[in-house]
């Protein structure tokens, strides 16, 4: 199945060339799959934009559905997937994308070095956004209270309480807290910040049922209190919606989401005036962000010729380049490239990059922790079990998938 | 009939019951038994727009042959189906052993994700089937006691919740329990409770699902009975009026036996469908609350890192499951069936 973006692309393709500062010529079919949101749709675009290839683009929300199996076959249908620093092993995993560094040797010496991915030593990826979690307030809330911008958790807790004994708002906390993927990952930055490790260093073998787990669940419940009591159901969309209704003072939201706040559509002034971001949040004394640096970037596949894998790279190169670049993109992302200008609303992730947060793990055997962590969290937040309980529980579940997948024996 | 002509009628759907039905499931078991191979654990050290960091890796060299040799992984036997996300044997036993009351061992037993999946399955299915065939028969009585103008009009009406399809439907109704919505705030205002949450509490939660699955399948019980309505005798009928039956007399000793096959029918379908809930709880983000073995499957193939034999393992379950549910609405039909003849 192709589904053509060409339409929506089109537009896009079509102001790009305008402006003339395309000058990619290659010869060969260039497939892209990735997730769709506007800084990857310019990518494509620009992309799309290159002389002589034969393009296609399926750009959906299901991309981590789609990419492994469009990629195993031969050749491949998709000749690049746009992946994040989580998503890349699955593709590794699979043995469906190749090195980059012949390409790279020669076309590609005008990317910056980094942009360049490299594993064991080997560039598999060209990353071309960075993206994390940090703090979003409400001015004008911490203003009335006379309270400050705080920059750990347990400030956040604190300053919770006053707006709630202050009679402001009844949770003033927001999160993505929605049991799966969303809970897992707002554990994974707490865990993180508490100078926790996942697994045990050389080997899968998880170690998570200890005092930093405990003290980043008991944190996570903490908040939870100042959150609306749906929390379970709320993800990233819904918690940016609780926000624009001007029901959140304070809240852990991705950098790319930000913008959308901070424009004057889907909110009151008085709540998008004074949406404001600032650094990552910090938990206990590790010292450490409680956050997750994050990149996106493409790769290309390792079953395809020659002659189109060169004219993927070429097409893809040019469509991070910084020629895409302009007045309408440049706020999109937080772009990698040599050129990119930050806007008021990218400050948080350029904070938490500067902070020293530690970027996602890119371990195989990650995401199925992850998983496991979606699936038991919520029974500690609901009060059903002990900390030690819920860590036990997603220890043995992760080990019977890794035991699955082969990681552990 | 001669049995070359009977092969060939039948021939058709033979073959496309093998393709479609007995082929996947066969694949299925099969991936069920397998699990992949080992996979060598090195150290490496990955590069990237935030500096260097040290992880494991995959040695793709070493594990490549294996792959090649055996793609399909490694043979695991019934090691899946034993294991902790599935029917935890080891995990149960010793729960059996050092639980000290029946209600120790029932939590622990709840805390494993499969008989957590289980026990809400089939909760949902016992709730679910009756109440949408006693919902479905009362609507289909009070459609056929309409006047004949308006019958038309009431049967679109009634199937409407068929046709509205299942993840609209059920995300409509979920808007609707917000603690701002419609159904949500009058919850609150009944309640006198202004901190009321449906999609906080885990009992509203099993309600909702359940209440959606009921609202959603009752129309399909509805027309199959209404067409049944439609073959009652009607010189029965009048037999019994003659006679001073009252209406529910007349239900009680003509309609119902008159639909008890049909009632076979739709309760096969719907324990078979109710078993598989799944479109719910994924519309109602109800997964911190309920989880059915089909949305176990969905879970496992919806990671980063996809677990198909734990999927497939979980789907073999399931059918057994079915069968188990169905068998004995199969012996009453079979038994049946030897008597007809």
């Amino acid at each position: 199945m192709k589904i053509w973006k060409n339409a929506m692309l089109g537009t896009a393709v079509a102001a790009l060339t305008a402006t003339g500062a395309y000058a990619c010529e290659a010869d060969g079919r260039v497939s892209i799959i990735g997730n769709e949101f506007p800084a990857i749709q310019t990518v494509a675009a620009a992309a799309g934009a290159c002389e002589g290839v034969d393009f296609s683009a399926n750009l959906t929300a299901d991309h981590q559905t789609l990419n492994v199996a469009g990629m195993t076959g031969n050749p491949a249908e998709y000749t690049t997937a746009i992946v994040a620093n989580s998503s890349i092993v699955a593709l590794i995993n699979e043995d469906v994308i190749r090195p980059l560094d012949d390409l790279v040797a020669q076309y590609g010496q005008d990317i910056p070095q980094q942009q360049l991915i490299t594993v064991d030593g080997k560039v598999m990826a060209v990353a071309f956004m960075a993206n994390a979690q940090h703090l979003v307030y409400r001015a004008d809330v911490l203003e009335q209270l006379g309270l400050d911008v705080p920059t750990s958790y347990e400030e956040v807790l604190a300053a919770a309480e006053a707006i709630r004994a202050a009679g402001v708002m009844e949770y003033p906390v927001g999160g993505s807290y929605a049991a799966g993927w969303n809970l897992a990952q707002e554990f994974t930055n707490m865990y993180i910040g508490t100078g926790g490790e996942f697994f045990t260093p050389g080997t899968a073998e998880v170690s998570i049922n200890n005092a930093q787990g405990v003290e980043a669940l008991e944190m996570m419940k903490a908040l939870t209190a100042y959150m609306n009591p749906d929390y379970l159901t709320h993800d990233s969309n819904a918690t940016s919606a609780e926000w624009e209704a001007g029901n959140v003072a304070l809240m852990n939201m991705w950098g790319s989401r930000t913008g959308v706040l901070m424009d004057d559509e889907g909110s009151a002034p008085e709540v998008y005036e004074n949406t404001a971001v600032s650094g990552p949040l910090t938990v206990g004394d590790s010292g450490t962000p409680a956050t997750t640096l994050w990149w996106d970037g493409w790769t290309v596949a390792k079953n395809v010729s020659d002659a189109d894998a060169a004219a993927t790279f070429q097409a893809m190169a040019a469509g991070v380049s910084s020629d895409i670049l302009n007045d309408e993109t440049m706020s999109q992302a937080v772009w990698l490239m040599n050129g990119f200008e930050a806007a008021p609303v990218n400050e948080g992730v350029l904070a938490s990059v500067a902070a020293g947060s530690r970027p996602y793990p890119m371990r195989p055997f990650q995401g199925l922790l992850h998983t496991a962590l979606g699936d038991n969290i919520a029974d500690f937040l609901q009060g059903n079990e002990s900390a030690e309980q819920t860590l036990a529980d997603v220890e043995a579940a992760y080990t019977a998938a890794a035991t699955e997948k082969g990681f552990l024996q | 009939m001669k049995h070359s002509s009977f092969f060939w009628f039948v021939l058709p759907s033979a073959l496309l019951m093998l393709t479609f039905i007995a082929f996947p499931i066969v694949s299925v078991v099969t991936q069920s038994l397998y699990q992949e191979h080992e996979q060598v654990i090195i150290e490496v050290e990955n590069c990237g727009p935030f500096g260097c960091t040290v992880s494991e890796s995959v040695d793709q060299e070493a594990t490549a042959a294996l792959r090649e040799a055996q793609p399909l992984g490694q043979w695991a036997g019934l090691e899946i189906y034993k294991d902790r996300n599935h029917l935890a044997f080891a995990e149960v036993g010793e729960a059996w052993t050092s639980s000290v009351s029946m209600r120790d061992f029932a939590g622990t037993l709840m805390n494993l994700p499969f008989y957590d999946a289980i026990a809400f399955t089939l909760t949902y299915t016992a709730i679910v089937t009756p109440l949408t065939i006693i919902f479905g028969f009362l609507i289909a009585i009070g459609v056929n006691a309409v006047a004949r103008a308006m019958r038309g009009p009431t049967i679109f009406l009634s199937l409407l919740p068929m046709i509205v399809t299942p993840i609209v439907g059920a995300l409509v109704l979920f808007w609707m329990v917000d603690a701002r919505g419609v159904l949500g705030a009058g919850l609150q205002w009944l309640a006198d409770d202004p901190n009321l949450s449906v999609k906080a509490s885990t009992p509203l939660m099993w309600i909702m699902l359940m209440v959606y699955g009921i609202w959603s399948s009752a129309p399909f019980a509805f027309i199959v009975y209404y067409a049944g309505l439609q073959t009652v005798n009607t010189d029965t009928l009048e037999a019994a009026m003659i006679d001073g039956a009252t209406r529910w007399q007349r239900i009680r000793y003509v309609v119902i036996p008159h639909l008890v096959p049909l009632t076979t029918f739709i309760a096969l379908i719907q324990l078979m469908d109710n078993f598989r809930v799944f479109e719910p709880i994924v519309s109602f983000s109800a997964q911190a609350h309920a989880r059915s073995l089909s949305f176990a499957i969905f879970n496992d193939l919806g990671g980063e890192t996809r677990l198909l034999s734990s999927a497939a393992a979980t789907s073999v379950l399931t059918i057994i499951g079915v069968a188990i549910l169905l068998s004995p609405v199969l012996v009453r039909t079979w038994r049946d069936f030897g008597k007809a003849r």
